[in-house]
């Protein structure tokens, strides 16, 4: 017996009343685009989604499944009407495709129609014993089974599982708006935006682009990790703005221990620029509090200074080692920690300042006309499309 | 040309070729360079692998390539030894093994590690059972093949994997070279920590090969140098090579295997029905190769009769048949030197037709009659 649908929960979405069609539409079409398999056919309903696998293997869907934000759990499902011995039978064969020598399970029963003739109790009862009866080396366990047989009557059929895979959780990426991700390469903005993408929102990564001062390798470094941040949902937009002359020009015209300070303020204004381009309603940072000099409250403030756009800080209060272990959970810590300079690591000054004051900042910067410089980096920002598609690469192989 | 020698080496498919041949020409940069070319070169290395990895259902990063299948044997075994020495003394292996595992066990027992050889059952099937017995407190290392390269006989991983489960320190490597992409294998299912394979027996080229390491395993290097393939396997990277490779891979997996076997399960019919044939390879076997006798006429002789009739079969294994010794592998099976020394091996693949099958039956029934009148006439 194949498993030929996928049950899918959804997590909070459930509680969102009239949105909710919107919320179960994003998540479908997420879903559709990351299998890219035309056999599967997605059924969304009100309070649950079905994937109908027409052949597909329930393994190679899984592994995508997991990481969709706005499923709460999966299980791989077979149908039966609402006729017992069917159950009976659908459920026994279940057990033996769950077993790999002796195990112990319970059943559990969900009575949605409430006209079915067994109650809840009186359903494990049977299913259960027909299974014991047909089965070697297998004992009820109620309170600490091996794997649970999960049997869910409805009035239009009868739903059996033996499996339930947690989901990610959250809610369906792009179902919550759009916000810029100013994305380093380190280890800490990938999981900022992989923490927003959890909650919804659709990503605009920005990256700060320093030709010759940092590499090629540099710039495919992030793009493999926005190419990563696409699992869990969306699509991301990764705009590559060039900044060596913004740099340079940083660097001849503020004293060395501000140009920490002073850069920050002007990445900010570009991704504010590019924020109104692309409708995003916020800017989204990797900041951990006093982390580095760039983070402690001070300097916060006076980066901040350059906008009224909301900056959000899902890391804010995260310590390093939690945040390395969220990298490692979502996959992109090894790509992170791929040893290429970037831009932030090239310019840094010996001693910047970590309680850089706003009207320093402003006074040294009022010297130069920065407008000009940051409307022209946005002019020549590249962008590209992620999921990736390499044709060359993939033709050959 | 009817070639049924595929177990000692495949004929490169034509879009592996190609994609030598193209990787070579426009991938040519050092993939450790920091331009633009060698991270182009860099990135095709890197999707080859998540293509691997892919198929074999496991991380890119526990795909290492190698120069092939003998060397990835070296490097899974040697390399374990050496980090893992601090752990234990004791391998096992089984008598069966493919000399690139037999012998580098054999140089480990100078080093002063200890080998048990075990031996199988008289189908050329080792009894996991017999495994798990030859464990003592410190072996750290057990090496099993998955099919057997002169017999085929499927060798029980899953079963082995099993019950090594219960021992968490003893390594499980699989020399999985002539069972890759014919026999499936579950990874995680059968406890596999190590996997041999060799791109030349799939229809790529020789000098491909990778070998499956487990994240959570650690080897010691064999080759040290520029610290490839995380330092574990030195030496600038074979670009076309490793492209080639992943193409072979997958091409190998998109192939339905059931021709194979419907031409094999018919060969076995026939060679059953004629009773001056003994069949070695036991039911229990990888569906593209068998291990016949005639006895009385010399697999030797009976591979250059063959010659002349257009077919291509070997006497025993390639790596061995050089060798004037009989085979180790129907010796610890406890055939007769008689029927040693008359075994030939035909190993199918899926560029070879029923036609072909049906046409090396005749070509058998008309070369041995006279093989053997010549050799009555000798006595």
């Amino acid at each position: 017996m194949n498993y030929d649908r996928i049950l899918i929960r959804y997590g909070e979405m459930s509680t969102k009343g009239r949105n909710r069609s919107k919320f179960t539409n994003k998540m479908k079409s997420n879903i559709k685009r990351l299998l890219n398999d035309d056999r599967v056919n997605i059924e969304a309903q009100r309070d649950r989604m079905f994937l109908y696998l027409n052949g597909a293997s329930f393994e190679d869907v899984k592994e995508k499944l997991v990481h969709v934000s706005g499923i709460q759990s999966f299980s791989p499902v077979v149908k039966t009407s609402q006729n017992l011995e069917e159950i009976k039978e659908a459920a026994l064969l279940l057990v033996k495709k769950a077993m790999d020598g002796p195990a112990s399970f319970k059943v559990s029963t969900r009575r949605a129609d409430k006209q079915f003739p067994l109650d809840t109790h009186e359903l494990n009862h049977e299913i259960g014993g027909y299974v014991l009866r047909g089965t070697e080396d297998l004992t009820v366990d109620v309170r600490n089974p091996d794997f649970t047989l999960t049997v869910e009557v409805r009035a239009e059929a009868v739903y059996l599982s033996s499996e339930t895979i947690a989901g990610a959780g959250g809610l369906p990426a792009g179902a919550a708006g759009k916000a810029v991700l100013l994305l380093s390469g380190g280890l800490d903005s990938p999981v900022a935006g992989y923490m927003m993408m959890k909650r919804g929102v659709e990503i605009e990564a920005v990256h700060f682009f320093s030709p010759p001062y940092t590499s090629e390798r540099a710039k495919q470094k992030v793009v493999d990790l926005a190419d990563v941040l696409t699992r869990y949902g969306g699509n991301v937009r990764l705009h590559i703005v060039p900044f060596t002359h913004i740099q340079e020009t940083i660097h001849k015209q503020v004293p060395e221990n501000y140009t920490m300070t002073s850069t920050r303020r002007i990445m900010m204004r570009i991704a504010d620029k590019i924020r109104q381009e692309t409708g995003a309603l916020a800017i989204v940072t990797g900041e951990s509090l006093g982390q580095v000099a760039s983070q402690t409250m001070e300097s916060m403030a006076a980066i901040n200074d350059v906008t009224n756009t909301p900056v959000l800080r899902p890391l804010i209060a995260t310590d390093k080692l939690e945040i390395m272990e969220m990298a490692r959970k979502i996959g992109t810590h090894d790509i992170s920690i791929l040893p290429f300079e970037d831009c932030c690591t090239i310019f840094t000054p010996a001693a910047p300042k970590t309680k850089p004051k706003t009207e320093k900042v402003q006074f040294f910067e009022s010297f130069l006309d920065f407008e000009p410089l940051i409307d022209q980096a946005v002019r020549e920002t590249e962008l590209i499309m992620l999921p990736k598609k390499e044709a060359e690469l993939d033709d050959l192989l | 040309m009817i070639y049924f020698d595929n177990s000692a080496t495949t004929i490169p498919d034509e879009s592996v070729l190609d994609t030598f041949i193209k990787a070579s020409t426009r991938f040519f940069a050092n993939p450790s360079s920091l331009h633009n070319r060698g991270m182009e070169a860099e990135r095709l290395i890197e999707k080859a692998r998540e293509q691997i990895a892919e198929i074999c259902n496991v991380h890119a990063r526990e795909i290492l390539f190698t120069s092939g299948g003998t060397e990835a044997n070296n490097l899974a075994i040697k390399g374990a030894a050496a980090f893992y020495k601090g752990r234990g003394r004791h391998i096992i292996t089984t008598s069966i093994e493919h000399p690139s595992v037999y012998e580098v066990c054999r140089s480990l027992e100078k080093e002063g590690f200890r080998v048990t050889y075990v031996n199988p059952k008289e189908n050329g099937i080792i009894e996991a059972e017999e495994i798990s017995n030859a464990i003592e407190d410190d072996t750290f290392l057990v090496s099993v093949m998955h099919v057997n390269n002169e017999t085929g006989a499927l060798q029980p991983i899953k079963e082995i994997g099993t019950a090594l489960k219960k021992h968490p320190q003893i390594l499980f490597h699989v020399d999985n070279v002539q069972g890759f992409g014919k026999v499936p294998l579950d990874l995680h299912q059968s406890g596999v920590d190590l996997m041999s394979v060799s791109g030349h027996k799939l229809h790529g080229l020789k000098g491909t090969g990778f070998l499956y390491k487990r994240s959570s395993i650690s080897l010691e290097p064999v080759f040290f140098g520029g610290g490839q393939e995380q330092g574990i396997r030195s030496g600038t990277e074979n670009t076309a090579g490793i492209a080639s490779l992943a193409k072979a891979v997958r091409l190998v997996f998109e192939k339905n295997a059931e021709p194979v076997s419907l031409i094999a399960n018919w060969l076995r019919k026939e060679l059953a029905n004629r009773d001056w044939v003994v069949i070695h390879t036991p039911a229990k076997s990888a569906p593209h190769i068998l291990n016949v006798s005639v006895p009385g006429v010399k697999g030797e002789v009976l591979v250059h009769a063959l010659e002349k009739e257009g077919i291509i079969v070997s006497t025993t294994s390639a790596c061995s048949s050089k060798q004037t010794k009989l085979s180790r592998i129907l010796q610890a099976m406890n055939k007769s030197d008689e029927l040693a020394v008359s075994a030939i091996r035909i190993s199918l693949s899926f560029q070879n037709t029923m036609e072909e099958a049906k046409q090396f039956i005749s070509a058998l029934d008309r070369t041995v009659p006279v093989l053997a009148k010549k050799r009555n006439e000798r006595k």
